[in-house]
């Protein structure tokens, strides 16, 4: 026999005119390996089939399912009940996302935002012939775009983020990760001073309080305190020269 | 009644949904793109290893050209695919990377001088030239003549996903997100859009198009262990079936790989075998050996699939409270061999399973009570290692799909299909490693052009009452799903079925087991029609979303068991113990499954010839197993007289690898993509 867990997890549906937001516990009896993916799945099947959160890869890839755990914003595919040494571990939606119903969150509308903000592509103007060999980059500039790249846009870095509370327009280092990603790609031939206009201001760089909850939580490991201030210190250069 | 309308609708966000979409914009259509959930999220993210494309760039590479990827996509499709399309794909597939490259994507690149790697076991220093300093890089993969699997570290399939997703933005592509497609609209054999429930506010919207295509993806979620993520239901292809007009190719054939981790189904790459890590009973003995002394461990995925399986049936896999298992052993290759060069591997292991899989100190040695003393070849028990990793075969990729012509049309006029959800049919019966997220980004340029140029053209000739008839329709099911007075629970059912399709539709098929398993599944099925959906909401509804797909997984399920049942041989991955040799006189055709009649409670079945007399390589041994494991088509020789003959002449006129390749099969291209590849050595020779 495992031990017995409850999990404990908000419910609460804003479209409904009844609905108050409350917790709700369910007791499971924890198995070998169990995740927080297996664990709602259980609950679902046989507990409360209402009870809505997001799962897509359940492989810790696609970001779907970051979600509070015990306070903490963290991918619940990628956690396991074992992890925790109290029997109760409690479940909230991340904070700064638009509450869709009990733990889902809408971090999509939220991601094509920002993403439509740092003009999230690589810009420039030549015509491509791809008949021909593509044209060489060098294999250290590639690893470091790729470090940036790897961000799987889950949210937590934004759920973690103190500035991100008191300012709604806030990019996040989720944003401010995209921007640095472009702006070392050889592919992209904007200049500082083009990404300036995009993120030299408040709700960009320099609204960043350097809280840094976004390093702690991110599930990837990505090196954003370091990718921020490298961001923050190119960004005030420019503005300066201005 | 709410109708959006638009020139071409795209439903599915992944690589290929999301190319096609840009080709739609190119040509300045207004295109919309439906996604389950946010684009950047589906499927294609997961694939790590990464994307077939004879580029030639690197030492290990060289000499590798279309010709080469061609045989082997051929080769491992068992013969099942349409070669006219292997050729479509192996041309555009550098073209496809090179773009990518262009659009952003970090492919990882080539340093030049001396860096080490393992090949068959032992360590060797590769040493790559100056002048190739800074191009894309290639990793071997399996069943490959070169490597040729270019990749973004472990994560290539996240990078393509991206950097397509960026360029819809760029192209202005209009995406809508958490919308799931539950009909289409057609009329007189034509589609004109779909029948879209938000999963939000679980409001039903007609989106009515000039032309559709479906990126949907894979159905692995009908069997209870797969790779999959949990959106590859199947449903978007199910749809389709319920027109009563497309017809699904291929279902029965569907790929399994050996390794994939117990519980989560997330795959222990083949690299750990490669590597020297072995596979154990609950004994902890070295099975692989006694079943295939030859290449053990490393025997071709679908043999080492069957093994363990055979072995678990004997009673000899592990227990535990997610079923019987083996274990993968990669301790043995010492701790730092794991923590260096199979640190994902090692990571995945320790989150998923809270197994370090470095730790080669004991656990236990009760997994050695009750061993049987009588069977030596199985080698000697070993007690039980902390460090082992649970594993069992998988269901990982869907080979079969909706049914289309070499340009993505299906048999309904207006609806096209791309990437995995598809049976165009690169594939075959046999899916080669690296050659999925390839086909899902090609498909998505080549296809996606052909839908384009489909949707400029196409008129938008049906009558409003009829998208109502049909919006109505989808109203009234989901009222009837809330509101019937059934007894069923959509999880029993969905479980129970996904049961079936692991125990009897599995790696192993037989007659007897198949016949039990699709009595079975239509009794699943009939029993579907009377679920009972507790919560009434209509809105945001996790249980009525799932009975409505439920009924429709059952149709996929029922598909993929028929054809199995009937399709009385063993080709790629699809295995007949009762009818092991690959029959080419009466089995070298495509399954059609279509269900033209709702009421019927099976698909119906039809076959679709091969015709070898066009094909560039003739049918022959695949390279495996027992030689001469297959039946001869009649008209075999021939046509290999013929290729022969063909061959001669063109070598006699002094005609190179493209003109010959022209006259053994020539096969239609948009000439932007049927344009040569340039490759390094070409430009070399050229200066």
């Amino acid at each position: 026999m495992g031990r017995q867990i409850t999990i404990r997890a908000l419910k609460f549906d804003p479209q409904s005119a009844v609905s108050k937001p409350h917790f709700k516990d369910y007791q499971l009896e924890e198995i070998p390996s169990m995740t927080l993916f297996i664990a709602l799945g259980m609950i679902r099947e046989q507990l409360d089939p209402d009870l809505s959160f997001d799962f897509v890869c359940r492989a810790g890839i696609c970001g779907s399912c970051a979600m509070m755990i015990n306070g903490r914003p963290r991918l619940a595919c990628k956690t396991l009940t074992s992890s925790f040494s109290e029997n109760v571990i409690t479940l909230m939606p991340m904070p700064s996302f638009p509450l869709i119903k009990d733990l889902s969150v809408n971090t999509g509308e939220w991601f094509a935002g920002m993403n439509a903000r740092v003009e999230s592509w690589a810009h420039h103007k030549k015509e491509v012939d791809i008949t021909k060999p593509e044209e060489r980059v060098d294999p250290d500039e590639a690893q470091s775009v790729f470090e940036l790249d790897r961000c799987i846009e889950c949210g937590c870095c934004i759920a973690a983020c103190g500035t991100k509370l008191m300012r709604e327009n806030f990019i996040g280092a989720a944003g401010m990760n995209r921007a640095m990603r472009f702006l070392i790609d050889s592919h992209d031939e904007r200049s500082d001073d083009d990404f300036y206009e995009l993120v030299g201001d408040d709700d960009g760089v320099f609204g960043c309080m350097s809280l840094i909850g976004c390093h702690d939580t991110c599930p990837k490991q990505i090196p954003l305190q370091g990718t921020l201030a490298q961001l923050r210190n190119k960004m005030v250069k420019v503005g300066k020269a201005r | 009644m709410k109708v959006v309308y638009c020139d071409a609708l795209v439903v599915g966000g992944g690589l290929a949904g999301l190319r096609a979409s840009i080709a739609c914009r190119q040509v300045g259509l207004d295109v919309i793109v439906l996604s389950l959930v946010p684009v950047r999220r589906s499927h294609s993210a997961a694939a790590q290893g990464g994307m077939q494309a004879s580029l030639g760039n690197a030492k290990m590479s060289e000499g590798d050209n279309e010709d080469l990827h061609f045989l082997d996509t051929v080769k491992g499709s068992d013969w099942g695919c349409d070669q006219q399309v292997a050729r479509m794909f192996v041309t555009t597939a550098p073209k496809a990377i090179r773009e990518l490259a262009n659009w952003g994507v970090p492919w990882t690149r080539i340093k030049k001088g001396d860096r080490p790697a393992v090949i068959n076991g032992e360590h060797v220093t590769i040493t790559e030239r100056e002048d190739r300093h800074g191009y894309i890089l290639s990793r071997d993969f399996g069943g490959t003549k070169k490597w040729r699997t270019c990749f973004t570290a472990d994560a290539t399939g996240h990078t393509m996903l991206y950097a397509v997703a960026n360029e819809a933005l760029h192209h202005k592509v209009k995406i809508e997100d958490r919308k799931e497609m539950i009909a289409l609209i057609h009329h007189g054999g034509k589609c004109y859009g779909a029948v879209v429930r938000d999963l939000i506010t679980g409001e039903i919207v007609g989106y009515v198009s000039k032309g559709t295509l479906l990126a949907t993806g894979g159905y692995g979620r009908v069997y209870k262990h797969t790779t999959n993520a949990v959106i590859c239901d199947g449903v978007g292809i199910a749809t389709a079936l319920e027109t009563g007009v497309a017809k699904l190719g291929n279902m029965e054939a569907v790929q399994f790989h050996p390794t994939a981790l117990v519980p989560s189904g997330i795959l222990m790459t083949e690299g750990c075998r490669g590597d020297g890590g072995i596979l154990r009973d609950k004994f902890g003995r070295r099975f692989m050996p006694a079943y295939e002394p030859e290449k053990k461990e490393l025997a071709s995925r679908d043999v080492v699939s069957r093994r363990i399986l055979e072995h678990i049936k004997r009673g000899y896999g592990a227990n535990s409270p997610y079923g019987d298992h083996v274990w993968l052993d990669i301790a043995i290759l010492g701790r730092a061999h794991v923590e260096k060069n199979l640190r994902d591997v090692h990571e995945i292991a320790e989150t998923f399973a809270g197994v370090d899989a470095a730790d080669d100190s004991l656990e236990t040695e009760e997994n050695l009570k009750g061993m049987p003393t009588d069977e030596p070849d199985f080698g000697p028990g070993a007690p039980k290692q902390k460090g082992w990793v649970p594993i069992k075969p998988m269901q990982h990729y869907s080979m079969g799909g909706l049914r289309t012509d070499y340009k993505g049309h299906s048999h309904l006029k207006g609806l096209f299909c791309a990437g995995e959800a598809a049976c165009w049919d690169l594939h075959g019966f046999n899916r080669l490693g690296g050659n999925s997220v390839s086909e899902a980004v090609v498909a998505g340029m080549i296809i996606g052009d052909y839908f384009a140029a489909y949707c400029k053209s196409a008129e938008l000739d049906i009558s409003t009452h009829i998208v109502e008839q049909f919006i109505q329709k989808s109203h009234e099911h989901i009222q009837e799903l809330l509101h019937n007075d059934g007894k069923e629970n959509v999880y029993e059912i969905r479980e129970r079925m996904r049961e079936i399709m692991d125990e009897k539709v599995g790696v192993f098929r037989e007659g007897h087991t198949l016949e039990a398993a699709v009595n079975e599944l239509e009794e699943l099925y009939k029993r579907s029609k009377h679920i009972h959906v507790k919560n009434k909401k209509t809105h945001n509804n996790p249980e009525l979303e799932d009975a409505y797909r439920t009924q429709k997984m059952l149709k996929i399920a029922l598909c993929i068991a028929k054809g199995a049942l009937d399709r009385t041989e063993s080709r790629g991955a699809h295995t007949r113990l009762d009818h092991p040799k690959r029959d080419d006189a009466n089995w070298l055709n495509r399954t059609l499954a279509s269900w033209p009649d709702p009421n019927q409670t099976l698909p119906t079945l039809e076959y679709e010839p091969l015709d070898i007399m066009k094909m560039e390589l003739s049918p022959d041994f695949r390279g495996y197993g027992a030689k001469g494991n297959f039946i001869p088509h009649p008209l075999k020789e021939q046509r290999d007289a013929e290729i022969k003959e063909i061959t001669e002449r063109i070598q006699a006129q002094g005609g190179d690898r493209y003109d010959l390749q022209e006259a053994l099969m020539p096969f239609d291209l948009q000439p932007k993509y049927k344009a040569r590849n340039v490759r390094l050595d070409d430009q070399r020779q050229g200066e």
